[in-house]
This record gives structure tokens, sequence and C-alpha cells, in this order.
């Protein structure tokens, strides 16, 4: 008999909500985390929208939620800003997040539910029957051993290893990877109540951003299209180099670095196999426009959780009774992401020149709502030109 | 491609962050990042994607080619 029904390999989001899920639902659930704690170290810009928490069950506490902002702006290339007030933004900006809280939160939830939650032990390979998964490997302050389950979830983020190890294909092409440096900046004197991206080619195939975590700190960051880069380091060097050129910026001083990839790719074919789930990142559910990922893993997650409780009560961890979960997550949220990678695909195409007649046009005609589609359709009205490349999702 | 070659790429540890991006980005699964340290294995094939990815240029092929 096996010791657990899921094992869950990472506690970032998308971990502990499948966790929480599968737990509520009465699955005998271990989430392991190779890291010493939870949260730590931070990759992630941590700016969300809030629209979505209440659907997935997230109660935020205080500590989870640095600050608050009002809207985004996006700037152009020559420093012109377009503001997406809340106003018209709705609830798609909103929050700046401390992911070391933040993380803690939702893997709190997944104990309160139920979950067994071990640190510093990693996922080393799977165990296997033939062609079924019947575990999980584990190495943990220098011991290994086999932990039995009915089904291995891999929510190892973007280096995840339990896809490949059950022949899932993760793998992405260059032009679907974006490479990524922050700082989180201290003694700035930027727009607290908005959250900025600035576009072009000073982060070619990506964008800047600067999220506000209070009146005189935020997250500068950057990502570059892996396509786009040349030499070692480049990234950083591109970051350092913008911080210097920008006035508001230049006298910070950092008080963290972080480092990272984010896959800004298409769909992929499959995320369960027999007896193993991917969920998050691993399974490739970042919005390829903006290389956000918490709200999509935290909506599959639900989900992936929900599906593991049945699967549990029926035992029955076979890939078709997880295509449920397949099914699910496409259901919700793999329009938006195909919709989104064509959408990239084309963005990174634009020179600085269009970028600028682009949030030129979309000061002169407004936009009610904060999606590529609306931005687009607002475009279209007065400038067609501009976005004749984009006609299919007109 | 040989044990042997493997020897030559190089993770500067001073600049490593930990944080994966070489590992998801490798297209043959030859870096691990399973106990927070980099490790290559055999499946490496040189197509030198990790050393573009790295954010902070800690990975080079030793003699510098």
């Amino acid at each position: 008999m096996p010791e657990y029904d899921v094992v869950v390999v990472g506690a970032g989001p998308a971990g502990s909500m499948t966790a929480k899920w599968a737990a509520k639902g009465g699955a005998k659930v271990l989430m392991i985390e190779k890291r010493q704690e939870i949260g730590s170290p931070v990759r992630c810009g941590e700016g969300i929208s809030r629209s979505w928490l209440d659907s997935v069950g997230i109660k935020l506490d205080a500590k989870s939620v640095a600050w608050q902002v009002k809207g985004a702006k996006i700037v152009s290339p020559n420093g012109t800003k377009f503001t997406l007030s809340e106003k018209m933004a709705g609830n798609e900006v909103g929050l700046v997040l401390d992911r070391v809280f933040f993380d803690k939160l939702l893997a709190r939830d997944a104990v309160k539910a139920g979950a067994d939650l071990q640190l510093k032990v990693s996922a080393v390979g799977l165990l296997r029957s033939g062609n079924k998964v019947t575990g999980v490997k584990v190495r943990s302050f220098g011991e290994t051993k086999d932990i039995k389950c009915g089904c291995v979830v891999g929510a190892d983020g973007y280096e995840s290893q339990v896809g490949r190890w059950a022949d899932i294909n993760t793998s992405l092409a260059p032009r679907d990877i974006t490479s990524c440096f922050q700082y989180r900046l201290t003694n700035i004197d930027i727009d607290y109540d908005y959250c900025e991206f600035i576009l072009g080619a000073k982060a070619p195939g990506g964008y800047i951003w600067i999220f506000p975590k209070n009146q005189d700190t935020a997250n500068v960051g950057l990502g570059i299209q892996l396509t786009k880069l040349k030499d070692p380091a480049e990234v950083k060097k591109y970051l350092d180099k913008y911080i210097q050129g920008d006035p508001r910026l230049k006298k910070g001083k950092a008080l963290e670095m972080v480092s990272g990839a984010v896959s800004i790719c298409a769909p992929i074919d499959k995320t369960v196999a027999d007896g193993v789930l991917l969920v998050g990142d691993s399974a490739r559910q970042i919005d390829p426009i903006t290389g956000g990922g918490i709200a999509n893993s935290c909506k599959a997650a639900k989900i992936a959780g929900e599906v593991l409780a049945k699967a549990v009560k029926e035992r029955n961890f076979s890939e078709k009774s997880l295509q449920r979960y397949e099914k699910g997550w496409r259901d919700i949220l793999e329009n938006g992401l195909y919709r989104n990678w064509m959408a990239k695909e084309k963005l990174v195409t634009l020179s600085d020149d269009t970028l600028n007649k682009v949030i030129n046009t979309l000061n002169e005609v407004g936009v009610e709502k904060m999606s590529a589609f609306a931005i687009l359709k607002a475009i279209e009205k007065r400038h067609p030109d501009l976005v004749k490349d984009f006609q299919e999702f007109l | 491609m040989a044990k042997d070659d493997l020897d030559e790429f190089d993770v500067d540890i001073t600049k490593c962050m930990h944080c994966g991006a070489c590992v998801g980005s490798c297209p043959v699964n030859a870096i691990y990042l399973n106990e927070v340290v980099l490790e290559f294995n055999d499946n490496c094939n040189m197509c030198k994607r990790c050393i573009k990815v790295c954010p902070v240029g800690a990975i080079k092929i030793a003699g510098g080619r």
C-alpha cells in the first residue's frame, strides 16, 4: 500500500494549490520542496491582478501583499506613457506581492487542508513498475529513499524534471524563452501608485518592469527573448544600462537580486501521463505576453487538485483518468495562451518607431480594458496600418 | 559527446544564482539543479544554449571556446 496518494514536487503556488485542493477532497498528499525555505529565493516580479483570487479560494493576509497600486503605465521607447487606471483596467492590475510570505501562506493553506510538507527534499527520479509510475525517488540530507504514491505532481517550475522523466515534452524553442534579471531597488524616486511596463529595444523581445514595493522601493527587472541575446551575461548588462539612464532609478541601491528564465510558448500538447501530472510553470502555463504565471498556475492547480481527489476515490491515476485535468485547464486557459503566444510572436517584431506610434495612438483613442485584444481594437480604429499584421486577432 | 568534453564546461559558482534558467532551457536535459547545485550529465550535445540563457554569465567553456 503506497504511503501517499499524491506526491507534489515543488512548494510554489502551483504545488501548494494542487496539494490544498487534493487534500481538501480527501487525498493523502505529501508536498516536497528542495529548498530550505518556501518562497525564497524569490524568482518573480511579484505584480499580479486581484480579479482571480476569490475564484481559487485565496484569502490574502496583510504580509503577503507588499503594495497596492492604482493602475499600470505602458511606456513607449521614446518615454511616452499610456496610463491604464484602475477604473479602465478593472480588476486586472493591482497588487505587488511579497512572495516570501505569499508562498508560505499558500503552503499553510495546503497543510491546513491536511497535506504533509517536507523541506530540503529533492526529487531525483520517478519510480516505475513497467510503464506505470509508482512513486518518486528523493534525496534529503545525503540520504536517498523511495516514496510510493498513486500520482506524482510536477510543480517543479521552469526547470521541471518531473515532466521530462515522464517523457512529457516540455522542451522550449529559443524564441519561447525569456531570460530575466531583476533588482529590488531602494532609494528611488518613482510614481509608486503605478506598475510600469517599458517597451522597446532596451529589452529586445521583452520589456522592463518597475513594480513598486513601497514609496521608495521597487522590483526593477527585465526579460529578453533568448533569440535576441548574443553575449553571456547580457541580460544583467541591459538592466544595468537602463537603470543608469533613468534619472528616477540612478541613485537606487539593490536590496536583492533575482535571475531566472520564463517560458513564453504556445500551450504544450500534453501535461498528464500515467500517474503523472504537471501544473504551473512546469506545464508551461505562463502568459506568453506578460510572462506572468501565478494566476494561471493557481487556476490550473485548483482543477488539478479536484481531479486528483476524484482519482483517489476511484483509485485510478491512469492517463485517461487524469485527462479530466488536461481538459479542465485547457477549457479555461488554452485559447488565451495560444492567442497571446501568437500576439507575442508579432509584438517582438515591432520596431521602436512603431511602438511609439502605438502608444501615441492609445493615448489618442483610449482603451476600455487591459487585454491584448482591447488594445489592438483601439489602435485599429485610428491607425489600421499599425495593426495590419495582427488581422487574425481582430 | 565524450564525457571528457563535459569537463570543459565551467560553472563559476561565485556568479551562479541557482535560478535554473539553464536547466529549463536545456534541450537534452543535460543539466540538473536537483540539490541546488548545478550538475551536467553526458546527454550534453554542446549546443551552448545554457551559456546564452544564463542571465549572469556563470557558465563558460574552459579555454574560452
